[in-house]
């Protein structure tokens, strides 16, 4: 689901953002790519399409390369319609213009599995309309009926006399003619880059250290600066002696921030060892005082008694309280369950970092971010400048997950920045990344279900204990939407199984540990919860678990489809092999729809083998298959990680994790075979960034209830003694 | 909120010179500075990446005579003569057998923890050319958050050569 739409505070504080002025502003990321080079004096037909006269097409990409190839993806939806030579076509990052705001986010930013999803219809009409006006170019040129003109791999033809131009030798009359408003999209047959396997733009970089990330960026005088934040959420620096920091070979500052203490030196390890030589005192008196275990009570307590209900935009608490009760009524029994999810960090490979420099009437940061236009917004609001004095450059990004749309680390290196009169590279530790990240919720989900006579629900309640995104994402800008029920951080409780009454009950809790969005967001809970209960239920009525969801599947809908292909593909309905158990799960989430089945085996009572997972994605239509089967292995193993190992946990108000050492990832022996299929339903594209996480941990605790009767509902598994073999 | 301060330097000047990608390189640094902070920062080559700082992740893998190193624990003053190698060298034009197969099994998605795991891969494939899937498991513990490994396993059997089959 598309958190985004749920979120009127954050649309309406960008649409406030973007009254504000707006000024150009250039973003090199890609530039600095061999063969990449922007083409000399291109003709910008409508900005997303520039064609230089050598016949080069430059397509731009409004989305940040987070690892998830959209840019590579946007650009074969342009060269489709656009009916481009693909060698021909480069790929920039687009500048941060009111021309090149997500419009389905209304800004220009990376998230919620929307870069092509997103974009698919806007960008098919802009290069449609392109190519209109470089058929009409042709046309005035050879005195015809831009009717008789058709294009040709980036040439026009006159299609009865055979005559054609290159669109090289049009684009500069083209680029002169007004935009039609009405034109044709090309039809599904004449597709050539629209569902190809295309090889992503960003990866050939990629394989021999040339890429540039953030934390590679040069600038002259560049200093480079770390940080130690107060190791207790929403504690100040009361007091640090900079002179053991100053005495270090190479520092050169020591900065003082409301919360943090940084060193700036020459280089990161002399900032490092200034850094540790510091004995900075926090003032803790308004610092969180909470434990994990207190809270595992409290979210325990939080969904047995009740809260807001989140009532869909068509309804109100009323109905659907009114409606939950009367479809109970009806029920034969009822089942209820308790599942609990712990924090989890984004832990990104590359830890936070960004670069900038502060003039006094101007400002320039370079950036791995997922979220250009906010933080410019806040960055101009910070020094005093209008909107339009901070340039955004947007460098790769080592992974985002989420982390990157917030706000912290620019901010940090701004005033770090404002305060040496240096232009500054701050880059966090990894022990400062994992101990201060915007953590996915610690929740709890209790399910009740009114089961009628045949064993199937006929009403369903979700009870979710969590804390609040929007109090802590963006720096809080959006918190006034979290009342009386915060959608980002519950999520829409998801309707795809014909259960007559859906009730969702929320109760905010919070203990000032900073929460955000996490890859896939509070599908990492519901599709935990909500997979495994039907796993419960399904077992419950003694029915096989796929055929029970079968049944309350819609008989011509997009997941009973995805079911079957995924009884075909993992052979379901087969026979495992001896010691093997199957288990599955089904989500549908941003306009897709994603099904895995998990084949394992247990051994040594604990030990797991996870022996093949098969996977099967209805994204509606396919734009780079070959990427798509990535982001479905990508979001298996993030999905993994989790839900074997991942936790954080909060003593005193901090986090007790620090590293890779106790914060444990599954690594390349843990992995195991993953088949995915892509189901083209014709629906317009949905999202496959995230989408894949959520039912892989439902996926694994049914399978392993199939093969020890042990049913699991709490994460990781490890705290149930479960470690992968 | 204090002011910043600005630094004196001490007067303490070290020189190393070290063998990097087959030049020779002065640099100025602490003996304690890890061989990572001087390979990015003091020589400027920025392939091979921070990732932990305690050799947990594998991104900072360069080859030290040849063998698969974390450069963000082993102090520079501890290199020696040592041949260093960094994925700036693995070739001049992506033509390594392992680039080729990286690209053409489209192995990297964020990529931040890509110049490790092919220094690793290197490593493996100059020790033992067919490597097993155990050697691969064996050799290849580097991270990588955006799962990436069944790919990286397929793409190291393919620059070994092997065919569609065995690399299944």
């Amino acid at each position: 689901m598309n958190w985004h739409a749920h979120n009127p505070g954050r649309r309406a504080f960008i649409a406030r953002s973007a009254a504000s002025g707006l000024v150009v502003a250039f973003g090199d990321a890609f530039a600095a790519a061999p063969g990449a080079h922007a083409p000399v004096a291109p003709a910008d037909i409508n900005g997303w399409i520039r064609v230089a006269p050598d016949g080069a097409v430059t397509l731009l990409s409004n989305t940040s390369e987070i690892g998830q190839g959209t840019g590579t993806a946007l650009a074969q939806i342009l060269a489709n319609e656009l009916d481009l030579d693909w060698l021909r076509v480069r790929m920039e990052m687009a500048p941060v213009t009111p021309a090149f705001i997500n419009a389905q986010f209304g800004e220009y930013a990376t998230y919620g599995s929307g870069g092509v999803a997103g974009q698919f219809a806007p960008l098919r009409r802009a290069a449609a309309q392109a190519r209109a006006v470089l058929i009409s170019a042709a046309a005035r040129q050879w005195k015809v009926p831009a009717v008789s003109c058709d294009t040709d791999v980036g040439t026009v033809v006159h299609v009865s006399s055979g005559r054609r131009l290159p669109y090289a030798a049009l684009a500069q009359a083209a680029a002169q003619l007004p935009l039609p408003k009405e034109v044709a999209l090309m039809p599904r047959e004449r597709w050539r880059h629209i569902g190809r396997d295309a090889a992503r733009f960003d990866i050939p970089d990629k394989v021999d250290g040339s890429a540039v990330y953030g934390i590679d960026v040069k600038r002259p005088g560049l200093l480079t600066a770390t940080l130690l934040q107060s190791p207790s959420f929403g504690g100040r620096l009361a007091h640090v002696d900079p002179a053991p920091a100053m005495r270090v070979r190479g520092v050169r500052h020591v900065v003082e921030l409301d919360d943090a203490v940084a060193v700036v030196a020459d280089s990161y390890w002399s900032a490092k060892k200034g850094l540790a030589a510091l004995k900075p005192t926090w003032d803790n008196a308004q610092a969180s005082k909470h434990s994990s275990a207190d809270y595992a009570v409290a979210l325990a307590a939080g969904v047995k008694e009740g809260g807001a209900v989140f009532a869909r935009r068509d309804s109100t608490a009323e109905k659907e309280w009114a409606a939950f009760a009367q479809a109970m009524r009806s029920a034969q029994k009822s089942m209820e369950q308790v599942y609990t999810v712990p924090f989890l960090s984004h832990a990104t490979m590359e830890p936070m970092n960004a670069t900038a420099r502060v003039g006094s009437d101007a400002a320039e940061l370079w950036i791995p971010t997922q979220t250009q236009e906010l933080t410019r917004d806040v960055v101009a609001k910070e020094l005093g400048l209008p909107a339009g004095a901070v340039t955004i450059h947007t460098t790769l990004a080592g992974g985002g997950f989420g982390r990157r749309a917030e706000l912290d680390f620019p901010l940090q290196a701004v005033r770090i920045a404002k305060r040496t009169g240096a232009t500054v590279k701050l880059i966090w530790s990894r022990e400062e990344d994992m101990r201060h990240d915007f953590y996915r919720p610690a929740a709890a989900v209790k399910l009740t279900a009114g089961i009628g006579a045949d064993g199937l629900p006929v009403a369903l309640r979700f009870d979710s204990a969590c804390e609040s995104l929007l109090l802590y994402s963006a720096g809080g800008a959006f918190k006034a939407s979290a009342k009386p029920a915060d959608p980002t951080a519950v999520g829409e409780i998801p309707r795809h199984y014909q259960i007559p009454s859906l009730l969702s009950v929320v109760n905010t809790i919070d203990i000032g540990v900073p929460v955000a969005y996490w890859r896939s967001v509070a599908q990492s809970q519901n599709c935990f919860a909500y997979e495994c209960f039907v796993d419960e239920l399904a077992h419950a009525a003694k029915s096989d678990p796929l055929q029970f969801r079968r049944r309350l599947l819609a008989p011509d809908g997009r997941e009973r489809r995805g079911l079957d292909e995924a009884i075909t593909r993992s052979g379901w309905n087969d026979a495992a092999p001896a010691g093997h158990f199957r288990g599955l799960a089904l989500v549908h989430a941003n306009g897709s729809v994603v099904v895995h089945v998990v084949e394992l085996s247990v051994v040594d009572e604990h030990k797991v083998k996870l022996h093949r997972i098969t996977t099967v994605v209805d994204c509606g239509v396919a734009v780079n298959p070959r990427n798509i089967r990535a982001q479905m292995e990508g979001g298996i193993v993030y999905g993994l990680s989790a839900a074997f190992y991942g936790e954080i946990t909060i003593k005193d108000g901090a986090v007790e994790q620090s590293n890779f050492h106790d914060y444990r990832l599954i690594r390349l022996a843990d992995t195991p075979r993953i088949d995915v299929s892509i189901l083209e339903s014709g629906e317009k594209p949905g999202g496959v960034g995230e989408e894949a996480v959520g039912p892989v941990a439902p996926a694994v605790v049914n399978a392993l209830f199939a093969a020890t009767g042990h049913r699991i509902r709490q994460l990781p598994l490890s705290k149930a003694g479960y470690t992968l073999a | 909120m204090v002011g910043t301060i600005l630094a004196t330097y001490r007067e303490a000047k070290l020189q190393y010179t070290l063998n990097v990608n087959g030049a020779q390189r002065h640099v100025d640094v602490d003996g304690d500075t890890p061989l990572l902070w001087v390979i990015r920062d003091a020589l400027g080559l920025t392939g091979t990446k921070f990732g932990c700082g305690m050799a947990v992740c594998g991104a900072c893998t360069v080859h030290l005579d040849g063998q698969a190193t974390r450069s963000c624990v082993l102090p520079v003053s501890a290199v020696g003569n040592g041949h260093i190698a960094t994925i700036e060298s693995l070739s001049p034009d992506r033509s390594h057998p392992l680039q080729q197969a990286w690209i053409a099994e489209q192995v990297p998605q964020c990529g931040y923890c890509q110049s490790g795991m092919l220094m690793a891969a290197a490593a493996l494939l100059s020790s033992k050319p067919r490597p097993s899937d155990a050697d691969i498991d064996n050799a290849m513990t580097n991270l990588c958050r955006c799962g990436t490994y069944n790919r990286v396993r397929r793409a190291i059997k393919r620059a070994a050569g092997m065919t569609t089959e065995e690399r299944t």
